[in-house]
């Protein structure tokens, strides 16, 4: 089945969970069971009303808190579609979980409270989808019960995105706007009689609506080796195939490819899918190549069109979120892992820090946790890499600090 | 030679995955309960090397009060493939002393499991184990990584794990860490029926409508089985049409009322259903927050 993958972003209160919460209860994708614990936790709290941010608020110091501090993902289906919904937390402090839902998702839901209208984390939140180059947003404006419904509300938040979007890098997004009341229900999955000055899709009859196409997008072949396949068998004595998932484009027998970093030269023999062979692979898929030549390939390194090669250097320019406590800083050294390809990194410079509320950029000396900035790389082995926006699976890499081993930070080939 | 590859997308990050695995640890290991999430787990890694077989073992933590069909059923899965297989009792930490079994209406053992999961884990030096868990089961597992670093207690520490961009996977450890793996982290209960049907993957008969002697209590169906599963004198036995829809220890695992006798109507049903999957679990009813519990401590 098909599926959708939506990152749904929202400051403090703006009432993500209990939209989510909506959507699965007029889905009827909340089992008796949990229904049950929904109804058994409102009561105990003393509301009138039925409390659905609890079905999504999985930790308990997120429930003692009555906020979302981590990545949830929920699951839900129509009859058109499977659905995960990656939800991330809205305070500035989590920035880096925002990044880590939305680059899974092809979509992405921005909640903005109409009461509040725009305010600096809405722009954070639209700059990091437009960074990250979503195709589709919703701006969900919720809690119209308690604006009245006022058109002139929704129309003034509308016109202050649109004025964002003009402001932003990437111009290709979808900006779609709809006025709902989670708790409610307006607008969510059924239409609102309280809205007659919207003739919009509600929010779900959007989604269903959204083209599925894979989070990497159509771009260039690209074939990373995750291993070498050697069986220790009598019947594939002399196998030698290639692991790997394919990104941008299909791959078929026959193709002349290229083996970076090497530069030998091959044509494909077989594509390996379990025990069936296959002429043509369509990208995404985890399959096994074998080349017609004898050649040297190990982990890491990558097969691509012959008449395709990307760029291969040892130096780079990137736009990197900043995810760890300590601060990147010039001349640093960090692991740098490229898909499955791993090399060191020294920083050369950083050139300044991005302003996410599209004011423009200031210089700096480093990055601080949640920062998004500009800066340029030396590796210690030449890489194979396009630029984000030409190809989205080959133009991101991770830093991983060398003493902690965790992922410190997102980088964005420029 | 087949013309077009189709895409199954979760199959093929599964497969990513699994492959990820293989290359960034030493020594990684497939836990296997005999569930359908892991005989599914199996399969995949199948495809991941083929032709080649399977780079790890299977480890299964027996908790010695499963259904007998499980453990038939794996012993036959692992000879048929050749893989090799691990199994750790947590009987032997009972006699031991080590660890202290439960007693009462609601003694299980399934708790127990994380000790001798640990100790298996320090005693082979595994660095990396592959488990079936999937994130729409339940909500603390709705905030898992696919690789999920744990201290050398076995502990997860929700609130800072790593962050996990696009699909890249950052497997570097400390050594005496390992990480948990969750390839079918983005599958629902209804993918995996339907990937099991659609394969044709062979799965334990407790898992289609079957007649079984059982006793209710809390509106739950439980298995009769005296030498198991406690039973007070005025909770009597009958025999029903049950199927399982999860199989676990048999003391934490009630069965469904259900006529699903076919592969098929097993799909059927748990599209119509209106219960969840972990609904049958009597070992979440103990607390809201009683699976995030059992995470800290190292339990899958």
């Amino acid at each position: 089945m098909e599926v959708l993958k939506i990152a749904t972003a929202g400051s403090v209160d703006d009432g993500k969970s209990t939209l989510i919460g909506r959507i699965l209860y007029d889905t009827k994708s909340l089992t008796d069971d949990k229904l049950e614990a929904i109804e058994r936790s409102s009561r105990s709290k003393g509301y009138d009303y039925l409390d659905f941010s609890l079905a999504t608020d999985g930790l308990v110091a997120e429930r003692e808190q009555g906020i979302t501090i981590d990545v949830a993902h929920i699951y839900f289906s129509t009859e058109n579609r499977s659905y995960i919904i990656a939800d991330t937390p809205g305070h500035v402090e989590y920035t880096r979980n925002m990044v880590t839902g939305a680059s899974t998702s092809q979509a992405a839901i921005i909640l903005v409270d109409a009461r509040n209208g725009v305010i600096e984390q809405t722009k954070r939140h639209f700059f990091i989808n437009n960074l990250l180059r979503i195709k589709d947003i919703i701006v969900a404006v919720n809690k119209m019960d308690l604006v009245d419904f006022d058109e002139s509300k929704f129309n003034t938040i509308k016109s202050e995105i649109e004025q964002l979007a003009e402001a932003a890098s990437y111009k290709g997004q979808n900006i779609t706007f709809i006025p709902v009341s989670a708790l409610k229900g307006d607008n969510v999955v059924e239409k609102s009689e309280n809205t007659p000055w919207y003739s919009g899709e509600t929010l779900l009859e959007h989604l269903e609506a959204i083209e599925n196409k894979d989070v990497f997008e159509k771009a260039q072949a690209r074939f990373p080796i995750q291993s070498v396949i050697r069986p220790k068998k009598d019947e594939f004595h002399d196998f030698r195939g290639y692991a790997g998932k394919i990104y941008g484009s299909v791959l078929s027998v026959g193709d002349e490819v290229t083996i970076l970093p090497s530069e030998t030269t091959s044509k494909i023999k077989e594509i390996y899918f379990f025990d069936e062979k296959y002429e043509t692979a369509k990208r995404g898929s985890s399959v096994t190549i074998t080349l017609e030549d004898d050649v040297n390939v190990s982990r890491g390194d990558m097969i691509v069109k012959s008449n395709e090669i990307p760029n291969v250097n040892k130096q780079l320019e990137a736009t990197i979120c900043w995810m760890d406590n300590k601060p990147l800083k010039a001349l640093s050294k960090y692991h740098l892992q490229h898909g499955v390809n791993n090399v060191v990194t020294k920083i050369d410079a950083i050139e300044s820090v991005i302003a996410t509320d599209f004011s423009g950029e200031t210089e700096t000396e480093e990055l601080k946790l949640n920062d998004i900035g500009k800066v340029k790389l030396k590796v210690n082995k030449p890489l194979f890499f396009d630029s984000y926006e030409k190809n989205k699976a080959n133009g991101n890499f991770i830093l991983i600090d060398s003493q902690t081993n965790t992922t410190a930070g997102v980088g964005f080939i420029r | 030679m087949k013309t077009i590859l189709e895409n199954n997308e979760l199959e093929n990050e599964a497969i990513y995955i699994i492959r990820e695995v293989a290359a960034q640890f030493e020594k990684p290991v497939l836990l296997f309960s005999g569930g359908k999430d892991s005989i599914t787990l199996v399969r995949l890694a199948q495809k991941a090397f083929y032709p080649a077989t399977i780079p790890f073992p299977l480890l299964h933590v027996d908790t010695g009060h499963n259904f007998p069909e499980t453990i038939e059923f794996r012993d036959r899965l692992v000879e048929e493939l050749g893989l090799e297989l691990i199994v750790r009792n947590v009987q032997d930490n009972i006699d031991s002393g080590k660890v202290k079994e439960e007693s009462g209406k609601y003694a299980s053992r399934n708790m127990l499991q994380t000790e001798t999961l640990l100790d298996a884990i320090e005693e082979f030096g595994f660095d990396a184990c592959i488990g079936g868990a999937r994130r729409d089961e339940e909500k603390a597992r709705a905030k898992e990584r696919i690789f999920s670093v744990r201290d050398d207690f076995g502990q997860w520490d929700e609130k800072n794990q790593r962050p996990e961009v696009f699909d890249t996977l950052n497997g570097k450890i400390d050594l005496g860490q390992n990480v948990r793996v969750f390839p079918i982290s983005n599958w629902t209960e209804l993918d995996v029926w339907s990937y099991i049907e659609k394969e044709g993957i062979e799965i334990p008969s407790i898992y289609f409508a079957h007649k079984r002697p059982v006793f209710e209590r809390d509106g739950l169906i439980w298995s009769a089985h005296d030498e198991y599963v406690y039973r007070e004198e005025d909770e009597i036995v009958l025999e029903k049409i049950v199927r399982f829809r999860t199989v676990g220890d048999m003391s934490c695992t009630a069965a469904v009322e259900s006529n699903a006798f076919t592969i098929r109507d097993v799909v059927q049903e748990i599209r119509n259903s209106r219960i969840s999957e972990r609904g049958a679990r009597i070992d979440d009813k103990r607390s809201e927050a009683a699976m995030e519990k059992r995470k800290q401590q190292g339990y899958f």
